[in-house]
């Protein structure tokens, strides 16, 4: 081998970059997140996901509210929205219904997207709008100090409750299940591959999907519970999640420490909040109804066949 | 400033003559201007607005969804705009309350938006089914830290329909929530509306930007023009919007610097053209004692007034605000050297009378005529007042 | 990078941007043939970042770039990087 081709060949190598960091705004890398913190894995998860659902990278959306989690649309490239508290949903609702063309994607955190955010969980889910809601679920508030979230186990230590939590947690699979959600699933961090195949479904899903991605607090939820730091906690997932797709979603509850259910436990088909709408006003207006929302493919085929028909009335 | 004008798209136009209350005005006026995406929350007075837009909306060609809450609604219309449609967000008092943190969203990341108010007597749930123009402060001071809006008062369902058009395209032209003020007796009144040819009508394009993905900055803005560029999402400028406080590029910026450069521009995009912004209706004034400043449906009653005072010989001007917000201060201070006093009724406890107090700065009286709401003005109480004031 | 230093002793490589690591250890506590080990050294901000200490172990797994929180590893195996080199030859050769 030249010289020159030796050089270049080891410039391929340094340009032989991590696969996640095409998908990030690389200018604001490095993150805000704690040493240890999960959402930086459910991130490179997503991104593994986008790149081999082959889905249009400018046509995806990434919505987030506010908290910690609520900072990955500031880190991913994609057109993105930082919301307001809670409203991540809402938002992600107005850009599907204004253009159906945009695979909008919801990045949450328990808080924010089951507590603030509870209402429009249950309705988007209800109506079975198209969109992909991602929750990282750490069980606490991390961005304003390990406040007790809906999610937080019974008998856990928060900021909030500093005599441990009193109160009955959400188990969010049996939620989204209960107000309609078609497409449920629920892993660790730590089944970094379960996670991407998950999320690259859900992109894939029409309808409502779901994907809960419990992950470790060090900083706060840790640290107050005593539970170690981070490997601690994966170490936990590890020895207490138990895999079983398509279970019951009642049996999804979580205990402070305790066993926890992880897989794919609903996938279904169900018309979506546009194609009720689609029905309604077809039904209601007639042939002379343009379907709104249709996919640029559904649109040309509509063309030909309108160009074809043309033709036949012309011979 | 130079925004692309356009003619209306006929098919949200209802050419004709209409006999309809000024709530169906307004949501008339919403489609002429381009409006094709409502995110909407029922609450007297204002309900009829959503209820005709999801009537109509199927063959205009559009979509209608009746979200959780205010929260929700006013918030999923801006995620319409950052898909590029052109919407609205219609309430009243207690649904504009909970909508108050998104108000305060839209001015921060500069989304076209129009905001409308069909305002009924508070605090809170107060005469739903009654009017007042309460709401006058809280819609210019309502969300948490400084901002600036525009605020449109009509009197009359011909004017919810101009003024609903002329809303859309300011807020397209600053990039910022537009109010339409309207109240329970405009919104319900039924009167003869025109509705010009769409080819009659103007419209203010978006500012989309000539820049290719990569050159494009999304707050990127010149000492001249103060109104950044708009995409939407979708078109490969992989955009973010936060309602953090942001760079040009819009990524959280959160220092002094960026926070001392965003927050001025934000304020003097609008406040620099006031001028620009001054829209009044003056009648008598030139030689006037006494001016009598209104907005929307007191102005109808205050003109009523004056002629019984002009009859008894009073030189009476009329002042009638249709933008106001920004208020018009300087035309306030000319008029403050001429007249001897300002009467100001308004369906509220004393509003945009303290506006007219700092204009004046003490140099003439300044006298309000409060009304707790839930009906107009006497024109007598009105009168009383003027005669009052020209002595 | 430490790919340079290891030259195929194992199956697979990983790369680090050891000024990115906040040292949470998840690459080193989870690799499945513990490979990587804590550097001496200390990055920018302080931590101590992970250094394939034991080349001819690595598989080029990745599960460490999966786990990782700050995009700051990842593996890949030989055979992979042989392809990409090759088309980056390919590539410069006319």
């Amino acid at each position: 081998m030249s010289e020159s081709l030796d050089l270049r060949l080891a410039l391929a190598e340094t340009e032989l970059e991590n696969p996640v960091l095409p998908y990030l705004r690389q200018d604001r890398i490095p993150h805000i997140w704690c040493p240890g913190c999960g959402i930086g894995s459910v991130v490179t998860s997503f991104a593994e996901a986008v790149r081999r659902s082959k889905l249009d990278r400018d046509k995806i959306a990434v919505v987030s509210g506010i908290g910690c989690t609520g900072r990955v649309a500031g880190y991913v490239d994609f057109d993105s929205m930082h919301t307001t508290h809670g409203r991540a949903i809402p938002v992600a609702t107005g850009l599907h219904l204004a253009n159906p063309d945009l695979k909008v994607v919801v990045f949450s955190g328990d808080g924010d997207l089951t507590g603030i955010g509870g209402n429009h969980f249950i309705h988007a889910a209800r109506r079975n709008m198209n969109l992909t809601v991602i929750c990282v679920n750490n069980f606490t508030y991390g961005m304003t100090g390990g406040q007790v979230t809906p999610t937080t186990p019974s008998g856990a230590n928060a900021s909030t409750t500093p005599y441990g939590n009193y109160e009955y947690p959400f188990s969010l699979p049996f939620l989204a299940d209960a107000a309609g959600a078609t497409y449920i699933a629920r892993w660790t961090s730590l089944h970094s591959r379960n996670v991407t195949q998950s999320i690259e479904e859900a992109l894939k899903h029409k309808g409502f999907s779901f994907v809960e991605v419990i992950s470790p607090c060090t900083t706060l939820y840790l640290r107050r519970n005593r539970l170690g730091d981070g490997v601690d906690t994966l170490q936990y997932y590890q020895d207490n999640s138990i895999l079983k797709h398509g279970a019951d979603t009642r049996e999804t509850a979580i205990d402070f420490q305790g066993k926890m259910l992880v897989g794919k436990f609903v996938e279904r088909q169900k018309p979506t909040y546009l194609d009720a709408v689609n029905a309604t006003c077809a039904k209601l207006i007639g042939d002379d109804y343009q379907l709104y929302g249709k996919t640029p493919p559904e649109k040309e085929a509509e063309k030909k066949a309108a160009a074809k028909g043309k033709k036949k009335a012309a011979k | 400033m130079t925004e692309a004008t356009l003619k209306a798209d006929p098919k949200g136009v209802l050419t004709g003559v209409h006999f309809i209350d000024g709530d169906h005005a307004a949501c008339e006026g919403a489609l002429a201007a381009g409006c094709r995406f409502v995110a909407g929350y029922p609450i007297t007075p204002s309900t009829e607005i959503v209820e005709r837009f999801a009537a109509r909306i199927p063959k205009v060609g559009g979509v209608f969804i009746q979200m959780e809450d205010e929260l929700a609604a006013s918030i999923a219309i801006q995620g319409g705009v950052w898909a590029g449609h052109k919407v609205m967000n219609v309430t009243s008092g207690p649904g504009l309350s909970l909508m108050m943190e998104h108000l305060g969203y839209a001015a921060m990341t500069e989304t076209p938006c129009v905001w409308v108010d069909v305002q009924r007597g508070g605090p809170s749930t107060g005469l739903p089914t009654l009017p007042a123009q309460a709401d006058m402060m809280q819609v210019k001071w309502g969300s948490h830290g400084d901002y600036e809006i525009i605020a449109l008062s009509p009197n009359s369902p011909q004017e919810c329909f101009d003024l609903m058009i002329k809303a859309f395209n300011l807020s397209e032209e600053y990039r910022c929530p537009v109010f339409l003020m309207m109240d329970e007796v405009v919104g319900h009144m039924t009167e003869r509306v025109n509705i010009p040819p769409a080819d009659q009508i103007e419209i203010t394009d978006r500012k989309w930007t000539k820049k290719k993905p990569g050159e494009y900055k999304a707050y990127a803005t010149t000492s001249d023009d103060l109104v950044p560029e708009m995409v939407k999402a979708g078109d490969g400028y992989r955009i973010h919007v936060t309602g953090l406080t942001h760079d040009e590029r819009g990524y959280p910026a959160m220092d002094v610097p960026n926070q001392a450069k965003l927050i001025p521009r934000l304020l003097n995009k609008i406040r620099n053209n006031t001028e620009q912004l001054l829209d009044v209706r003056m009648d008598g004034c030139d030689d006037a004692d006494v001016i009598v400043m209104s907005f929307g449906i007191t102005s109808r009653v205050a003109t009523a007034a004056i002629e019984a005072a002009r009859a008894k010989g009073l030189k009476v001007g009329n002042l009638r605000l249709i933008i106001c917000w920004p208020f018009p201060v300087k035309l306030i201070q000319q008029l403050a050297e001429k007249v001897k006093a300002f009467v100001v009724p308004e369906l509220n406890m004393g509003q945009m009378v303290l506006e007219v107090r700092r204009a004046v700065e003490g140099k003439v009286k300044v006298i309000s005529i409060p009304h707790p709401g839930g009906t107009v003005h006497e024109p007598e109480t009105i009168l009383e007042q003027i005669i009052e004031a020209a002595r | 990078m430490s790919a340079e230093d290891n030259a195929k002793k194992g199956k697979g490589t990983v790369f680090v941007r050891m000024e990115v690591c906040k040292g949470c250890s998840y690459c080193i506590d989870f690799c499945p043939t513990h490979a990587l080990d804590f550097s001496k050294e200390f990055n920018q901000k302080g931590y101590h970042f992970p250094v394939l200490n034991r080349a001819e172990d690595c598989t080029g797994c990745d599960l460490c770039g999966l786990f990782c929180p700050d995009f700051a590893i990842f593996g890949a195996r030989w055979k992979d990087l042989d392809e990409k080199r090759q088309q980056a030859a390919s590539q410069v050769e006319p």
